[in-house]
Formats: structure tokens, sequence, C-alpha cells
């Protein structure tokens, strides 16, 4: 979730994949590795992750855009995830979205705020239904959330990224 | 204070961490040191009682207290009140089995939930842990997975199918590989029981699958949990270190030469791969798409080799049916549906968590005997059972046993046992569109009832609530959910008419349509 170095160099990249390389499967850990390390997976790390598993470059493309957790593009520095699925809404989640996008300016599903600190993303249940709504702020589950709550939380993580 | 250090429990479950329980960890630690008073610290599962959380125990000779729910700033007055000892303090809940919520329950999979330290092995075998592989052990294949059938056991996600059938099959195929997949892609909204188990008794869940292995011939399990909880991967991967160190796991488990090995994967938020064909492909490095049955993965399933793929709950629930044996499992429970299921009430609850009840309790004993009505005071107005795909149940069939058959007959399902409970500013044409909206995003677009429908679904509700042409576009609803039920694939195209067509059934005053003249039945 926290991105341990965004400027990762290619080789280091392929070199992140290459290690499940022998894995069944090894494609969505190597997926998963490079996005842990870099934040995102990079548009010019595809072909060389292809040839790592013997696959086409579509095929690559195709398991990354599948996915909604897998980012092609960097991210905020401090990204804040807000669950919008039914429990959620039960407890205000439609206010509470909206409140983030107003207080962090970002604005659409997948939005940064034009100072590049913060990106708001929906997500489809966290499993803290009995303390809706809840969300997800870098790599901090927190729940009960009330706008003044949402405030502090952002705040103290936005000064941290 | 003298001697022994005093026991004191703050969770560790996400829902506890949640609400801050590692603050609060610290500063009793912090306190106690400053004080100079020796406690010792465990971080345990969550009882399940979330409203409470976090919920702190301290272990007196009466048994554990519980105090909660505990901010940082209650810290230092708990500790003037005599916490170690369990004084009086506003927050004292006096001893935690005795709390009704608890005390009401039937636990058998979530036995020990919350009492244990999850990564303890010895915990774990001092409360009845690791009995049912022992067991096990002492079987022929063929009489373990006959335990299984005769325990009644369904399958906990959703689908019901009973679980030794699926065992069966897979022990009478050959194959050089075969393999247990245990779904823990637990995507739909109200749920949590995978996760509390993965975070909090994850050698249940290993034991359950270890016994899969022997009962079938797999060699090697794959958990496959979502990418939303970090926390249940982090908890399996040591759990599987710990239990492979202490010969639970790998070439020889516990010296009886047959070997059996668990790998943890990470999903990456696609609902769908909930659905057993599509968390194959996943698995197999793919995109999630779901895969026409036959062949059942069963015979071609995981890399193509025969597969055993059940949730969570149903490979934790193995154990103590081979511990205590198929009678004593099957005793709890009504008509075809055996055994407990752990309940989860969630959304607009007062006291919102974990209920483990045998098979018939009803939804009202549910929602005011243990959920104590509404968070926000007003009037329940619907709940939703079984997760997205789980139909808008209305008072009027509060009543109807939790039973599998029950709830079908009713054009309802228990699903993975969620409820989502919302008071009367619900808008129910609202809430069927948000279902239409999220089969849209999430739908794997293999086929077009689902792909295509939904879209569509989204559209129609849109005209009906502005009333362009309200009595068609109905129809039109109607019609699209009937194509949707009986065309797709899978159970996120064919499911997804339930919570819309139970929306405009039932309330039908929020699409702007005349009430019901007769009670719903």
């Amino acid at each position: 979730m926290t991105p341990a170095s965004p400027s990762t160099a290619l080789p280091d990249v392929l070199a992140i994949a290459a290690r499940h390389a022998q894995e069944p499967g090894g494609l969505m850990p190597a997926l998963h590795a490079v996005q842990n390390a870099c934040g995102y997976i990079p548009k010019e790390s595809v072909t060389g992750i292809a040839e790592i598993f013997n696959l086409s470059r579509a095929e690559v493309h195709g398991v990354i855009t599948y996915y909604h957790h897998f980012r092609s593009e960097p991210a905020g520095r401090c990204v804040v995830q807000v669950c919008r699925a039914e429990s959620c809404q039960s407890m205000g989640a439609d206010a509470l979205w909206a409140h983030a996008q107003t207080k962090l300016g970002c604005s659409g599903d997948h939005g940064t705020s034009p100072d590049g600190v913060y990106t708001l993303e929906p997500v489809y249940c966290l499993g803290l239904c009995a303390s809706s709504p809840a969300m997800v702020v870098g790599s901090e589950v927190h729940a009960r959330i009330t706008p003044a709550k949402f405030d502090r939380i952002v705040a103290e993580a936005g000064v941290a990224a | 204070m003298s001697g022994e250090a005093i026991i004191v429990y703050v969770p560790r479950d996400s829902a506890a961490l949640a609400v801050g329980a590692d603050r609060v960890a610290k500063a009793i630690e912090a306190e106690a040191a400053q004080r100079g008073l020796t406690i010792k610290l465990v971080r345990n599962g969550s009882r399940g009682m979330f409203w409470l959380e976090p919920l702190v125990e301290v272990a007196t000779p009466q048994g554990r207290v519980a105090y909660g729910p505990v901010e940082t700033d209650d810290v230092a007055g708990m500790f003037d009140a005599g916490f170690l000892q369990a004084g009086a303090h506003a927050l004292n809940l006096g001893l935690t089995e005795e709390i009704p919520f608890l005390k009401k329950q039937e636990r058998l999979t979530f036995a020990r939930m919350g009492i244990t330290d999850p990564l303890s092995l010895d915990d774990y075998e001092a409360h009845e842990g690791f009995a049912g592989l022992r067991r096990a052990l002492t079987l022929e294949p063929q009489a373990i997975v006959q335990q299984v059938l005769d325990s009644g056991l369904r399958g906990r996600g959703g689908a019901a199918f009973p679980a030794g059938i699926k065992w069966k099959t897979v022990a009478a195929t050959t194959a050089k590989q075969k393999y247990i997949v245990c779904n823990a892609d637990e995507g739909d909204s109200g749920t949590y029981s995978d996760r509390m188990t993965m975070e909090g008794d994850p050698y249940m869940l290993i034991e359950g699958m270890t016994i899969a292995g022997l009962a079938t011939g797999a060699t090697l399990g794959y958990i496959y949990v979502r990418s939303e909880y970090p926390h249940s991967v982090a908890v399996l991967d040591a759990a599987i270190a710990a239990a492979r160190a202490a010969g639970y796991l790998g070439a020889s488990v516990l010296g009886s030469g047959r070997a059996f090995d668990l790998i943890v994967r990470m999903a990456a938020g696609a609902y769908v791969c909930g659905e057993e064909t599509a968390l194959l492909e996943s698995l197999e490095g793919k995109r999630g798409i779901v895969r026409a049955k036959p062949p059942l993965p069963a015979l071609q399933g995981l890399f193509g080799q025969p597969t055993v793929i059940n949730n969570v709950i149903t490979l934790a629930s193995v154990p103590i049916i081979l511990a205590r044996g198929a009678d004593f499992y099957k005793n709890f429970g009504m008509g075809r549906s055996r055994g407990t299921l752990p309940i989860q009430l969630a959304g607009n609850i007062k006291h919102g968590g974990l209920v483990e009840r045998a098979f018939g309790v009803t939804l009202r004993e549910l929602l005011f005997d243990y959920g104590g009505g509404s968070a926000s005071g007003r009037p329940i107005k619907t709940v939703q059972v079984g997760g997205p795909l789980g139909a808008y149940v209305p008072e009027s069939q509060w009543d109807i046993p939790f039973d599998y058959e029950a709830y079908a007959a009713v054009g309802a399902v228990l699903g993975h046992g969620g409820l989502v409970v919302h008071d009367d500013t619900a808008d129910l044409s609202k809430l069927a569109r948000y279902a239409m909206e999220f089969c849209a995003i999430e739908s794997c677009g293999k086929c077009t009832p689902c792909r295509i429908g939904s879209t569509r679904g989204v559209e129609v509700i849109d005209k009906i609530t502005r009333n362009q042409n309200r009595p068609q576009q109905v129809k039109l609803l109607r019609d699209l959910c009937d194509t949707m039920i009986n065309g797709s694939l899978c159970a996120m195209g064919g499911m997804t008419p339930y919570p819309v067509l139970s929306a405009l059934n039932h309330y039908p005053q929020d699409f702007g349509l005349a009430a019901p003249d007769r009670k719903a039945a």
C-alpha cells in the first residue's frame, strides 16, 4: 500500500517481478510486488514483465487493467479510500463521500487533489461493516467516521505524506 | 501489587484497530509502566461486539472482565479505578462471558474468537485446537469425507452446496496434483466473518484446509484473500510460518508422512473473483473472468487439476466436526440447514457484531434481541440479507427462520450471513439502482445479460424514478431482471435482480408506484 520509493528504475522493477517468474500463476504476485515498490505499475515495465512470464503485452495489460487495485499512474502521496458499499451507505457514506470530495479537492471517482497530496477513491467494503462508515488512509483503517473525524485523520496523514 | 503479571487483552482485529486499539494498547502499557505495575498485554482477536471496541479485558480469578469502548483518554481513569482488579468504572461491563449478546450465542466455529492470542499455537492447542486434525490422521480419507457428508455442512460462502459432495468428487479423482483452494474474497458488504477468522483464529482455517487435504489427497492449498484485507494476509502468513515450523504443515503433517502446505495469494479488488471459477482464473495469474461449467472445478479446477474450493467459514467449520463428530454438529440447525451460521449484524444497527447461532433463528430476534434496533434510533425499514446480491427483506418476513430453503421460498437468500440494516430514511429505488450500478462496475463482461443488463438496469430505474413512461419501464425492468436471472453465467448477473426485484415488490412507493394493497407475504 505504502510506496517505498516511487522512483524505482526499470531494471530494478523487472528484477522485482522476475522473483515470481517460477511461481505457478506468478503474474499477480509479481504485479503486487511491483506496485508495492513503485506505488503503481509503470507503463514502461509492461513489455519486460510480459517477457518474464512469456506472455504477450496485451495479456499483461489486460490483467493490470482488469483489477481495480492495480494502478498504471502514480497516485497522490496520501491515498484516501472511502467505503461506498451498502453497509456504509446506511450510515451516511454518500454524504461522507461528498464531504471528502470537497475537503480534499478531489473530483470524480479516482481524483487527485491539484497539489498532488491526496487521491480519493471509492472502495467496496473493508469488512468493518459493524462500525460503518469506514475508510482507509494510507495503510491505516478507520471506522465510525464523522466529517470532523475525517478532517482530523486526513489532515494528520496529509502532513505526514 | 506482587508477583505475577496481570493479563490485559486488547484486540488486534482490524475493526478494533480502526477505532484506535493500537493507541489504547500503548496507553495501557505506558500507564502501567508509569505506575510501576507489571502487566502482560495480549493482543487477542475480537469477541465480535464491535460497538464496544476497543474492548479491553483484564483477567481476574472470577474470569475476564470487559471495559469498553475504551479511548486513550479513559486509560488513566481506569487505572485510578483499579482496572487491573476489575474495579468499578463507567466503562466496566462486568464478566465478558455474561454480556447477553455473547451469552445467548451458540459459538462452535467462533468458540475461541477473542479468547485466544491468534498466533499462539499453545493457546490454540489449549482450546481444542488441532483435535480435529489429530482425529483425521487416524481415519481413512473416505471416512473423513463421510464425516463431512454426515455433518450436513453446506458451503457458507453463499451457494450452500454440500461440502462433502465436493470433497467426495475430488477424492475420487486420480491426479498427480490436487488442490484445496480457500475462497477468502469476502467482498459482500455487511460481512466480516471470514476476516475475523483469518485475523482472530487463523489456525482453525489452516487445520480445516489440512483436513480437506488429507480427505481428498491434495497436498497444496491456496488461500485467496482480498487486497482490502492486508491485516488478514499478514496474520495468515505468520500463522502458516509458525504452523510449518511446528510440524503442522509441510512434508509430513504431525509426523504422519503425509504432506500438506499452504500459500496465501492476494487478490486485487475484483468483486467477481469471489465466484469460484473467476477466482481460479485469478490464481492462475489471469483476468478474473468466469468460466463456463462444466467442467466442474472438482474435476478440472486450478491449473486444470481436481480442486476443492470452499469458503473460509466452510473450511473453518471442519475441525470441530472432526473433533466432536458429525452428529454433534448435525444436531444444531433445522431442515436441511445443519449446524450453525456466523451471522454478521451490520449497517444501521445499534449493537453490530458477530452472532453465531444454529439455523432457525429469526431476523427479528437478531435485529432486536441482539442488535438492539437501529443505530440512528429510527424505525428499521429494511434489511438486506446475504450481501449485494441478496434481497431486501421487509418486516412482514422477519419471522421466517434462518434456513436456506425457507429463505429461497420467498425469493431471498442467506448468502454469507451478512445483514445490512437500513432505517426509514432509506430510499429503496436508490438502493436498487446501486445494485445495478455495482453489477455494472464489477461485471467480468463475459456474458451479455450481466455486462449489458446492469447498465440498462441503471437507465431503466432512472427513467422510473423520473416518471418517464413509468408503467412501461417497470415492465421493462422486470423483463430485464428475468433475462439476467435466467441468462447469466454466474451469480453476479444472476442474482443482482434479487435486491432490485425485492425493492420493487416490497417498497413500490419508493419507485413512485402505488403501495401494495396487501401485506406482502
